[in-house]
């Protein structure tokens, strides 16, 4: 089955590419299409359109202004958010690229029942409801006596960052020739000479791309922060989302399209180095 | 030599060989539960400096045999011996021996000079000798120029070179290499062929080469190890393997052959369908226990004349090459059709008459070409 | 020389390649921090309520469980109270409605990006996942503007003059929905489209000559082949929006409370954390108990596939 299908396949993918009289395409199909992807990028799209509102009500325009951005950016409140969203996030990050590099080497050679523990282990993450894991961590650590805060949220980030750290990882580990390892055993390296020498530096643009999913991942959670913060541990989402429940001002939109941007710069550099030939 | 029996315990030369494979068995458990032998007591002496090239079909052992004396694999019994040094217990990074990788496997984040680098690295070699050293590598593989490149902006046969500078830089004992041109195009590996025999030459490292292409196993080896089934069935230099093969399996595998069936007497052999060949068509030494016996006979000493009540019927014919291939039928008057015997023919087309299907043939052999194989 | 077993036989053990303990500290950590949560939480559903409402008072009670049927009053009777099951039961509803509606939208989608060059298409399919990696608060909140009676909605309406008075969306059951939609669209676009992309559109042609009509073709031969991919997105969007928090606690206004938001409340203001912890075993259970029937109607297809997705994601 494999054999005559992967023929075919490569020619698929030249054929898929929008040759032919339409006979690929479906009525109203492109149309619902483009509303999608109009409905995909409107709120993010209003959201910076509205920081230039110089109204005090935020939904009603009335003119351009930048000075939200100027108001926002000096205060001390907010500053103090930011530093907390970025010292969880930057801690959060390295620990569960760590933890991820370490699980996508191990997953390789695991037995089977190790495997799927694991990965259930991992999947579990993405699969609980985060209402759940949140009140399931803010019961933990009010259990075992770890208070809230800034320590308490790197913890339970470090925990669902490791699955977006790993995929890009593990998509790089795949792509690897098993030989080049033996290659280099052959030629008179150790085991940690190879893992310096060839793991890391083949990983490395894998690594890096994990990294940046476990940071903007890390940095616009708000669920989880929001029940971990505890007094001093407003993160940025928490206080958002306090600047939206109080009072809302167009602050919150330009706060908000800050976060926007940091948040597609990093991502669309990640996809980037995921793709980058190796 | 022929390995029907046991393999003598004792080297045959005076001289310790290169490398000295004794009992190697190796077993591997399938995803299944099941076990499968990929190399069944297997020994084997290579004389320093000689190309020795280990043929056989798909998962007959010999790669398995490669990654055990790299240090790949490790045996689940018998021993190997690097100039009388036993190695099969020793870590592969501490092995002089360096391996070509089916898949070149080159470092893809290095450039070719830090490829070749590598391994003389590892070796704590100062830098400026391993600078002189890449350079020297590189000038030997004919990629002078080419060290700041990555692999990935080399061709295949270009990558090929610089595997091969990567392992020969390091100078092993004994240079390994996995189907290395199997990844080339025909033209490209008749190149790669006779350059590696030039830097075998020209090193003399012994060269252990594996493969399951016999052309070029014939172009190639000192010596030809034949394998199948997890087993060495021959060795012997490549003629000796081509004209006296030990076995059908041989005689198939190796070329084309013409595996006959007859009984042999004092006086000759009388071959079924096809009648009686003269005891002078044998092999001048044949000893062969009288009674049954299978025949080898290359196509080119079979010879068809035109033969109106010949013993056989022209089937097809075909060119391959200069060569006309002729490919006839005998059948004895009276035997029942499946007693029918095919015989392959193969005799140089210029200025032959080409015969017609259907034209009847007999057959005949040249002086010495058959050979007593097993089954 | 690949015999079918040397692949497994050099997985296992591979020079240079690390071994299996590099993961332990991975899955140590998982287990201290995504496992023993759920196992507290399962203990805490059966101890009492803490007298200032915070944590837990170790004495075993079934009250956390009855709470979800039974009101206590002040005397200590029992009544039957359909509270809480009519939040389940609109939990479940708007999953569904949500799951539906992304699955309308995604097909078209998922189709149309699947026969673009292929160079056009990375790109639009990543131009499908930046939303995704935006923070859902802010995308959520703003809904919040766009719904407003004085937002760009009916901004609009009312300039070209279909509509005097603003049309209310904000704070009713329309703007959670629309919330939730826009959280999980991603998650049913890139697995159907996963499975899309593999699809041989020349399967299509072949029905196009045997004269088959464009609806036709559509629904006999491409649906059935997208199947794994519409299975998979139907359990990546209609787990997650069963637990939803954000949009029905920003857009719902209070009227549109889901399981979360009750769980939630238990943890915040009304201080039952055992009951808080029943109700979460609950949506654990049901969330379990839809993944496996899921499992079981796509057999083995949907477990590849939803992978897929994840990695089509990422």
């Amino acid at each position: 089955m494999t054999m005559d299908s992967m023929p075919t396949r490569g020619r698929k993918r030249r054929r898929n590419g929008g040759v032919g009289p339409g006979l690929r395409d479906f009525p109203t199909f492109k149309a619902v299409s483009y509303l999608v992807f109009v409905f995909l990028y409107l709120p993010l799209v209003v959201v910076v359109a509205y920081s230039f509102n110089s109204n005090r009500v935020v939904s009603v325009w009335r003119g351009f202004t930048f000075s939200w951005y100027s108001e926002v950016l000096g205060n001390d409140d907010i500053q103090r958010a930011l530093f907390n969203s970025l010292r969880i996030g930057v801690v959060a990050t390295i620990v569960s690229v760590v933890l991820a590099t370490g699980l996508a080497i191990g997953l390789l050679t695991m037995a089977r029942a190790g495997r799927t523990f694991a990965w259930t282990l991992i999947g579990a993450p993405l699969i609980i409801p985060e209402i759940v894991f949140a009140i399931g961590t803010l019961a933990l650590f009010v259990q075992s006596r770890i208070p809230l805060g800034v320590n308490a949220i790197t913890l339970a980030h470090i925990a669902f960052c490791v699955p977006f750290a790993l995929l890009p990882i593990r998509a790089r580990l795949r792509g690897v020739d098993p030989a080049v390892y033996e290659a280099a055993a052959d030629l008179g390296a150790g085991e940690f000479t190879i893992f310096r020498r060839m793991t890391l530096p083949l990983l490395a643009p894998g690594i890096v791309a994990g990294a940046l999913l476990a940071f903007i991942i890390s940095l616009d959670d708000f669920i989880v922060s929001y029940f971990l913060a505890g007094p001093g541990g407003t993160t940025l989402p928490v206080y958002i989302f306090g600047m939206i429940r109080n009072a809302v001002t167009p602050g919150v939109n330009a706060l908000s399209t800050l976060m926007l941007v940091a948040s597609i710069l990093i991502v669309s550099l990640s996809y980037l180095l995921a793709r980058k030939r190796r | 030599m022929c390995l029907t029996s046991t393999i003598s315990e004792e080297p045959l030369d005076a001289s310790a060989p290169a490398l000295s494979v004794r009992d190697v068995t190796k077993t591997f458990q399938t995803p299944e539960g099941g076990q499968i032998s990929a190399l069944d007591s297997v020994s084997l002496d290579i004389a320093d400096g000689s190309f020795m090239v280990l043929l056989g079909p798909s998962g007959c052992g010999k790669t398995t045999l490669l990654r055990c004396i790299a240090g790949l694999e490790s045996p689940d019994s018998g021993r190997i011996d690097l100039r009388g040094q036993r190695i099969d217990n020793m870590p592969v990074w501490r092995r002089r021996v360096n391996t070509v990788f089916q898949s070149y496997a080159l470092f893809p984040h290095m450039t070719v000079a830090q490829n070749i680098a590598f391994g003389l690295q590892m070796d704590k070699v100062p830098g400026d000798i391993i600078k002189r050293k890449v350079g020297e590598s590189l000038d030997m593989v004919h990629l002078s120029g080419l060290g700041s490149r990555k692999p990935s902006q080399l061709s295949g046969g270009q990558q090929q070179r610089v595997a091969l500078a990567r392992a020969l830089a390091k100078e092993p004992e004994v240079l390994l290499l996995d189907e290395p041109l199997s990844a080339l195009d025909l033209k490209l590996r008749r190149g790669m062929q006779s350059e590696l025999k030039r830097l075998q030459r020209e090193t003399s490292i012994t060269f252990v080469l594996v493969t399951h292409d016999q052309d070029e196993a014939m172009a190639m080896g000192d010596q030809v190890a034949v394998f199948n089934d997890g087993r060495i069935v021959q060795v012997g230099e490549p003629r000796e393997v081509y004209l006296r093969p030990c076995s059908r399996f041989v005689a198939d595998f190796i070329g084309e052959a013409n595996v006959l069936t007859g009984a042999l007497d004092t006086y000759g052999l009388v071959i079924e369908s096809v009648g009686f060949v003269p005891r002078d068509r044998l092999m001048p030494d044949t000893q062969a226990a009288l009674g049954q016996v299978h025949v080898a006979v290359r196509p080119e000493n079979v010879s068809l004349q035109l033969d109106p009540v010949g013993s056989a019927k022209i089937i097809d014919v075909s060119y391959v090459g200069g060569d006309m291939r002729v490919e006839a039928v005998a059948a004895a008057s009276g035997t029942a059709v499946n007693a029918a015997v095919s015989i392959v023919s193969r005799v140089p087309s210029q200025g032959v008459q080409p015969p017609r299907i259907g034209d009847r043939v007999s057959v005949s052999f040249a002086e010495g070409s058959l050979t007593v194989v097993a089954d | 020389m690949k015999a079918p077993w040397s692949a497994t036989a050099r997985q296992r053990r591979q020079a240079g390649q690390g071994s299996w303990w590099s993961g332990l500290p991975g899955v140590v950590y998982l287990i201290a921090l995504v496992f023993l949560p759920l196992v507290i939480i399962f203990v805490y559903s059966f101890l009492s309520r803490a007298k200032l409402g915070v944590g837990v008072k170790w004495q075993f009670s079934l009250t956390p469980y009855t709470e979800l049927l039974f009101s206590e009053s002040l005397s200590g009777g029992r009544s039957f109270d359909p509270t809480y099951l009519q939040i389940i039961a609109n939990s479940f509803w708007y999953a569904i409605i949500t799951s539906v509606v992304c699955l309308v939208l995604s097909i078209p989608i998922a189709l149309w990006l699947a026969t673009r060059a292929p160079e056009r298409r990375t790109a639009l399919v990543f131009a499908v996942t930046i939303p995704f990696w935006t923070s859902l608060l802010i995308r959520t909140y703003s809904f919040i503007i766009i719904l407003n009676d004085n937002g760009p909605i009916n901004g609009l309406l009312k300039g070209i003059g279909i509509i005097d008075e603003p049309i209310a969306m904000l704070y009713t059951p329309f703007a959670t929905v629309v919330g939730l939609v826009y959280t999980f669209l991603p998650f049913m676009i890139l697995p159907i489209y996963a499975s899309a992309e593999r699809f041989d559109f020349r399967l299509a042609e072949a029905a196009y000559d045997l004269g088959a009509a464009k609806w036709t073709v559509l629904r006999r031969i491409v649906l059935p082949s997208i199947r794994p991919g519409i299975i998979a997105g139907m359990v990546l969007v209609f787990i997650p929006a069963l637990g939803s928090y954000l949009a029905p606690e920003l857009l719902g206004g209070g009227k549109t409370s889901m399981i979360a938001n009750v769980i939630a409340a238990q943890f915040g203001a009304s201080r039952n954390w055992p009951f808080g912890a029943a109700l979460s075993v609950l949506l654990l259970v049901i969330t379990l108990l839809v993944l496996v029937i899921f499992a079981v109607v796509a057999k083995r297809a949907s477990r590849a596939a939803g992978r897929g997705g994840w990695e089509a994601l990422i």
